[in-house]
């Protein structure tokens, strides 16, 4: 097959042979789960348990607005993963780079794995696409490469002709897509024939592996049938980025402002696939994920099948923990951001967990030296922006210049600041310009709606002033009128005398 | 010689019109700058500024009777856009008119309110509600932070708090010079 590889990129070291060597392990059922109200992009969803309440295994504890429209809307109903009390619905500390605190169903476990009724749709070839989506939708399926972005919404893209299983895993240190390739390549493919059902029938299946992965490759290849044809693409970062893995495998660019459905393409990531397969053959909804937890910090680096809402520690723990760990990354080496503690959950989002000790910090990079206008960033951008400008706008808080540099195709996948000498945190810089701008025009919308009121106040305050001028005035001659009337009233008394 | 004379007067009777139609079809309402500055401004009406709200301000920098840099609470993104706007120098905000900080938000501390509708008569924005001898309260979304209803209150009940952080309003932070082993944004290879 004909590859088109994307400008720019890099090559760091994977450290995958860590984590990859042992299967996959189920996770230990803890004794609290945490379930954020809100675990993916959109919209959040609203609590319909109360405290107190039981809870069986795959229950819908917190649902979206619109209950029975939530195949239309931009959010992805929670499930209890386990069974189990809700004890408390409460603000906890939730895996964002923010640290901060956010709404969340706390669920003692029983440790009984008490089941809800699940519903399978194994005749889903003869349903309407539509129905299948609506089911995934209950699901509470989202993207899980990381993004979180809910499957139904993909899955409602029109016109498809390609669909994309993405199997890169492009980021250094996550292997839990290479271990589930190689030990459930047969769900992987049953999945993607799901979905292609669901987006009407799309004509081509490919499910693109790195070459860094051969057993992954060969496992897939044997389980692969006609309908779908499994390619292997070049090692390189970030193969694994939407744009990047159409433009490798199609030569077809998305462009600024549209969505790969534009030109006919869907994107899924492997675990998504084996989920929809699970619920619409098992009728299990999102109740787990597959999580990497790797680095130095831990005794045994190990892939784990992870219940949602498990907090970290108990599954760092497993892992035996070293002494002296100093950082915890979220996500792969090169996209992730450090937490400040491991009490967090694991949410639908969080695919890896780096534990790092001092000496594997590269300490010099915390020094940031001057631009010397090298231009190596410019080199390695996928995107072909010019990251050295943006980050000279960025740090003059020249928002308007970094807009005209198109700050905003910007994928945040940090090759720029992986090659710059001067170990500036590039990124760091294009992340807070980001912010800004749009706080920004956030803060403008709400200025214009202050002006509108103000205006009305100051139109409200002269219109009251003019109304009781008027009032007063025609008080005044209505007074002046009864005055005469009497005086009238009077002397005609006084001439009928 | 008559013709080109006369073709001439001809062009220029044509772009007359032209211009006159123009000038009617594209006519601007108000001034145009003042228009452009007004939009910069946060529309906080606190009068930090000197002046007795938003607009006025923008009337006096447009007649260059006023700096760039007497709003606080626009601080420094507002200076820059307006010294962009109006193709000047940057300066820092003048310290003789308040310092930027984080917008907040009144709060009414209802069992002390006397209900005397002060605060009312001083918010610009009409953000609070209330009537004679009842309680009265601010209604968050609306209230600007500009702290004119603080002063005119007898009975000191009303007070400025910070917005909480929230994950959907919390904003990546500026760089942090120097950085520290748990900085969570550079690439950790
Ligand atoms: S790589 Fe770094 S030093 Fe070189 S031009 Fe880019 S920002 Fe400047
Ligand atoms: S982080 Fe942005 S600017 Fe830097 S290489 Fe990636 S896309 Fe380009
Ligand atoms: S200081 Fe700024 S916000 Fe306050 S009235 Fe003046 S221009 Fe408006
Ligand atoms: S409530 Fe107070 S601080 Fe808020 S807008 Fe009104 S006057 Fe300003």
């Amino acid at each position: 097959m004909t590859l088109w590889p994307f400008h720019g990129g890099v090559k760091p070291d994977g450290h995958k042979s860590l984590s990859n060597q042992t299967p996959i392990l189920q996770a230990d059922i803890p004794p609290f789960l945490i379930l954020p109200l809100l675990q993916h992009i959109g919209e959040p969803t609203e609590p319909i348990v109360k405290v107190g309440e039981k809870v069986l295994k795959g229950q819908i504890v917190a649902h979206c607005k619109q209950k029975k429209d939530c195949h239309l809307t931009m959010s992805a109903p929670i499930h209890a993963s386990s069974s189990g009390t809700v004890v408390a619905i409460e603000h906890r500390a939730v895996p964002h780079p923010s640290g901060l605190t956010a709404p969340c169903i706390i669920i003692e476990t029983d440790g009984k794995e008490e089941w809800i009724e699940c519903l399978p749709m194994t005749n889903y070839a003869e349903l309407a696409p539509d129905v299948v989506r609506k089911h995934i939708a209950r699901a509470g399926i989202v993207g899980l490469g990381g993004a979180g972005f809910p499957a139904h919404i993909k899955l409602n893209s029109g016109a498809i002709d390609t669909l994309i299983i993405n199997g890169a895993e492009c980021e250094p240190y996550i292997t839990c897509d290479d271990r589930i390739m190689r030990e459930r390549p047969d769900e992987i493919i049953a999945g993607a024939k799901i979905v292609m059902h669901i987006l009407g029938g799309a004509k081509h299946c490919l499910i693109a592996v790195e070459n860094n992965k051969p057993e992954a490759y060969k496992a897939l290849l044997e389980a692969a049938d006609e309908r779908v044809e499994v390619v292997q693409i070049p090692t390189k970062y970030p193969m694994g980025g939407e744009r990047q893995l159409i433009q490798t495998l199609t030569g077809k660019e998305v462009g600024r402002s549209q969505i790969p459905a534009s030109v006919g393409i869907v994107v899924h990531n492997v675990e998504t696939a084996r989920t929809v397969y699970r619920a619409v053959q098992l009728g299990t909804p999102l109740l787990s994920r597959l999580i990497t937890i790797t680095g130095g910090g831990v005794e045994k680096p190990q892939n784990f099948e992870v219940l949602l809402g498990t907090p970290m520690h108990v599954i760092i723990d497993q892992c035996r923990r070293k002494e002296g760990v100093e950082r915890l990354i979220m996500g792969g080496g090169m996209m992730g951001f450090a937490l400040p503690n491991d009490e967090m959950p694991i949410v639908k989002t969080t695919n890896c967990l780096i534990l790092m000790r001092a000496d594997e910090i590269e300490t010099s990079r915390l020094l940031e030296m001057p631009c010397i206008r090298c231009g190596a960033c410019t080199q390695v951008c996928p995107i072909s922006l010019l990251p050295q400008q943006l980050y000279w706008h960025a740090k003059a808080k020249d928002f308007k210049k970094a807009q005209a540099y198109h700050i905003f195709d910007c994928i945040e996948c940090n090759c720029c600041a992986y090659v710059c000498p001067s170990h500036i945190p590039l990124v760091s810089y294009y992340r807070y310009a980001k912010a800004e701008i749009h706080a920004c025009q956030h803060k403008g919308k709400k200025a214009e709606l202050a002006k509108k009121r103000h205006e009305f106040r100051t139109f409200r305050l002269q219109r009251d002033k003019a109304e009781k001028k008027a009032r007063l005035k025609k008080l005044k001659t209505a007074s002046n009128a009864s005055k005469e009337a009497t005086i009238k009233a009077a002397m005609e008394r006084v001439k009928a005398k | 010689m008559i013709t080109a004379i006369s073709l001439l007067s001809l062009l220029a009777l044509l772009f007359g019109l032209l211009l006159g139609y123009a000038s009617v079809r594209f006519k601007v309402e108000g001034d145009p700058v003042v228009d452009q500055i007004d939009a910069i401004l946060p529309q906080q009406q606190c009068g930090k500024c000197g002046y007795p709200g938003c607009r006025p301000y923008a009337e006096a920098i447009a007649k260059g009777e006023a700096e760039i840099n007497q709003c606080p609470p626009g601080g420094e993104v507002c200076i820059l856009a307006l010294a962009d706007l109006l193709d000047c120098e940057p300066k820092p905000l003048s310290t003789e008119h308040g310092i930027e900080k984080q917008k907040m938000l009144a709060v009414i501390d209802e069992s002390t309110c006397i209900g005397c509708t002060l605060c009312i008569q001083a918010c610009p924005v009409d953000a609070i509600l209330g009537a004679a001898k009842c309680m009265h309260t601010v209604i968050a979304e609306e209230c600007t932070g500009c702290e004119r209803c603080i002063a005119p209150c007898p009975v000191d009940c009303i007070k400025m708090v910070s917005i909480p952080l929230a994950v959907n309003t919390w904003k990546w932070p500026y760089p942090a010079l120097p950085p520290t082993l748990q900085n969570p944004m550079e690439p950790v290879l």
